[in-house]
């Protein structure tokens, strides 16, 4: 009865549970390397991260970054090296959140939230720029009127950052290579990626990370 | 009125106001259940993908028909400027007015066993739950959906546009062909009913289950039927006079606001008739068993039971087949559902022929079966000719 067979698959399917996600109603918890949208980080003393290299809008495959860099003024720097970023521009209008400009970053400066869902209603708005794209003095993201920020959203902003770092390579496994963060210090490396080196075992919560003999890729 | 459907002996104040009713609850039953028809086949046909479907105007979006006709009401009623004026206006209401017309000759309740003949008193007048009962009953219902036909045949040729038109002979021929085998399976239960009142059809299966004529028709034309009617109906898998891939939207394609809308109600009002007409064809209309002596309810709650059951297989069928190629769709109807019932008719009518006049077994079916030898050979040779011709023509290409 081949035929009929198909009949038999339909009717099951009426009593299959659903895999549908209401959005607006219910939200999905977002996973930890989320592309959102951006951030320019600081470092834990408040110097900003971005040197005006313009590799991000070098990189950037919709070519929405617009930078420029300057010399550091002497008598005030903004960043502690010799040149830093005094304009920065991401136009959202044009943005995929393809996270390039994060990994072409060679001082972290530049990572993505996990915020999704803002509106703006004007060009103007679409258009971000350092004053509202630079942390603000708690490490935190500013938050913009048009945009829909939900606990947590704004707090693991590196995520992506960190796991593409060649802390990720079987090679570098146990070294932090990323810097710290105005607010939160160093960060953690992610589950899977190894502690042993970075604070005690005896720390690590019971079946949250693999145990460092189990891990050894050498 | 009961016996005297022409009213041959005159009409007083008590008739009219009986029909007046009748013909309102019949027709507001009828778009109440359009409309529930429309949310459950999107409901159903959404649980048998794995989706939700409608679920936000009303509880479990009870209401989206409503709103969706709202919606309609709203839109900017266009004419394409080749159009036909007069035939596009008038093309959807021959569509809408058939729908509901058919339904009239339909009977929705009245108990009929046990010597009662299917009346409730209403007013002190003793009249059938159907809005009209004429002695052509069934003929009047094949005229319905002859005649909707061309609800689609002039929209599809009125639009002035070619989809419309390709829509619109698919859809013309198509009726044709199925026209053919859904007019002979309700022939057999014609011949067996002995009568083409409805009324009539519904009583002559009234006494329990093996009478329905689903049993004593040999589930055959049952079969034919109900696959004749998805064609008639256009629903898939017979859907090529809308199929969106290759017409866009078939013949309707050039319409929109109410006159869309119209369309898009006939085409489930249909649904529901031809439900309904299948359940007073061969499911002994609204036979059923009677608890706490409620005769004039629960025929009624059975009727209603058994067109949902169908409406049900009909989004079922949706929900399963893929729509058939045309040549496919003719192969079905002309090569296999026309013989078959063709021979189921012969049969039926021998067997009430030989019941009838007492004629020998076995001169009867001998005679029969010599008959059926040579016609059906000669049959499957003609078809055997016609597909090699078919392939030669297909390896030529």
């Amino acid at each position: 009865m081949g035929y009929l067979n198909g009949f038999k698959v339909t009717f099951l399917k009426l009593f299959e549970e659903r895999v549908t996600t209401e959005y607006p109603k219910e939200k999905r918890p977002k996973p930890a390397r989320f592309h959102g949208r951006h951030v320019l980080n600081r470092y834990e003393d408040g110097m900003e991260k971005c040197i005006g290299c313009e590799l991000c809008a070098g990189v950037c495959p919709a070519k929405c970054i617009y930078v420029r860099g300057a010399d550091n003024p002497e008598a005030a720097p903004v960043s502690p090296g010799e040149r830093y970023g005094y304009v920065y521009e991401i136009n959202y209008l044009r943005c995929i959140h393809c996270d390039l400009c994060v990994e072409a970053c060679p001082t972290e400066a530049i990572t993505e939230s996990k915020l999704f869902e803002f509106s703006f209603t004007n060009r103007a708005d679409a258009i971000y720029t350092k004053a509202e794209l630079v942390v603000d003095d708690e490490g935190l993201p500013q938050r913009q009127p048009w945009e829909l920020w939900h606990d947590g959203d704004d707090l693991a902003t590196s995520g992506w950052m960190r796991a593409t770092a060649s802390s990720g390579n079987p090679d570098y496994q146990n070294r932090i290579s990323w810097s710290g963060e105005l607010g939160y210090g160093v960060r953690d490396p992610e589950i899977g990626q190894h502690l042993s080196n970075v604070r005690d075992e005896a720390d690590v919560p019971e079946g949250q990370y693999p145990s460092a003999d189990s891990g050894d890729h050498h | 009125m009961t016996g005297d459907p022409l009213y041959l002996d005159g009409v007083d104040l008590v008739d009219v106001s009986i029909m007046a009713v009748k013909v309102l609850v019949a027709f507001t039953f009828l778009l109440v259940a359009t409309m529930f028809m429309v949310w459950f086949e999107r409901k159903l046909i959404s649980d048998m993908q794995n989706r939700i479907g409608p679920n936000v105007a009303g509880p479990w979006g009870l209401l989206q028909t409503f709103a969706d006709g709202v919606k309609f009401f709203f839109k900017e009623d266009l004419r394409p400027e080749n159009a036909d004026p007069l035939v596009f206006r008038l093309a959807p209401y021959i569509s809408a007015v058939t729908a509901f017309l058919s339904f009239a000759v339909v009977p929705i309740g009245g108990s009929f066993g046990g010597g009662s003949s299917g009346t409730v008193t209403i007013f002190g007048r003793e009249t059938y739950l159907q809005v009209a009962d004429p002695p052509i009953g069934i003929l009047f219902l094949l005229a319905m959906s002859s005649i909707a036909v061309y609800g689609v045949m002039l929209a599809g040729w009125a639009s002035g546009s070619k989809y419309p038109l390709i829509g619109s002979v698919r859809a013309s021929a198509q009726a044709i062909s199925y026209e053919a085998a859904l007019g002979m399976a309700t022939v057999v239960v014609v011949v067996l009913a002995g009568t083409l009142s409805t009324h009539g059809i519904v009583a002559a299966q009234s006494g329990g289950f093996t009478r329905w004529f689903l049993v004593s028709s040999g589930i055959v034309p049952f079969i034919v039927f109900l696959i004749a009617a998805t064609a008639e109906l256009n629903r898939p898998p017979f859907d090529l006079v809308e199929a969106e891939q290759e017409l866009v939207g078939g013949f309707h394609t050039e319409y929109s606001s109410i006159r869309f809308a119209l369309f898009f109600l006939a085409e489930f009002m249909n649904v529901i008739t031809m439900s309904a007409i299948m359940v007073t064809l061969f499911f002994g209309g609204p036979a059923g068993p009677i608890f706490f002596g409620m005769t004039w309810f629960w025929p009624t709650i059975w009727f209603l039971l058994k067109v949902l059951a169908f409406l049900f297989v009909f989004v079922w069928f949706r929900a399963t087949l893929p729509r058939l190629r045309y040549d496919q769709l003719m192969h079905l109807g002309w090569k296999l559902l026309i013989p078959l019932i063709l021979f189921w008719l012969m049969f039926i009518s021998l067997k009430e022929l030989r019941a009838t006049y007492d004629w020998n077994w076995v001169v009867t079916y001998g005679a029969a079966f010599v008959a059926l030898a040579i016609g059906g050979s000669l049959l499957v040779a003609a078809l055997r000719a016609g597909d090699r011709a078919y392939q030669e023509e297909l390896e030529e290409v």
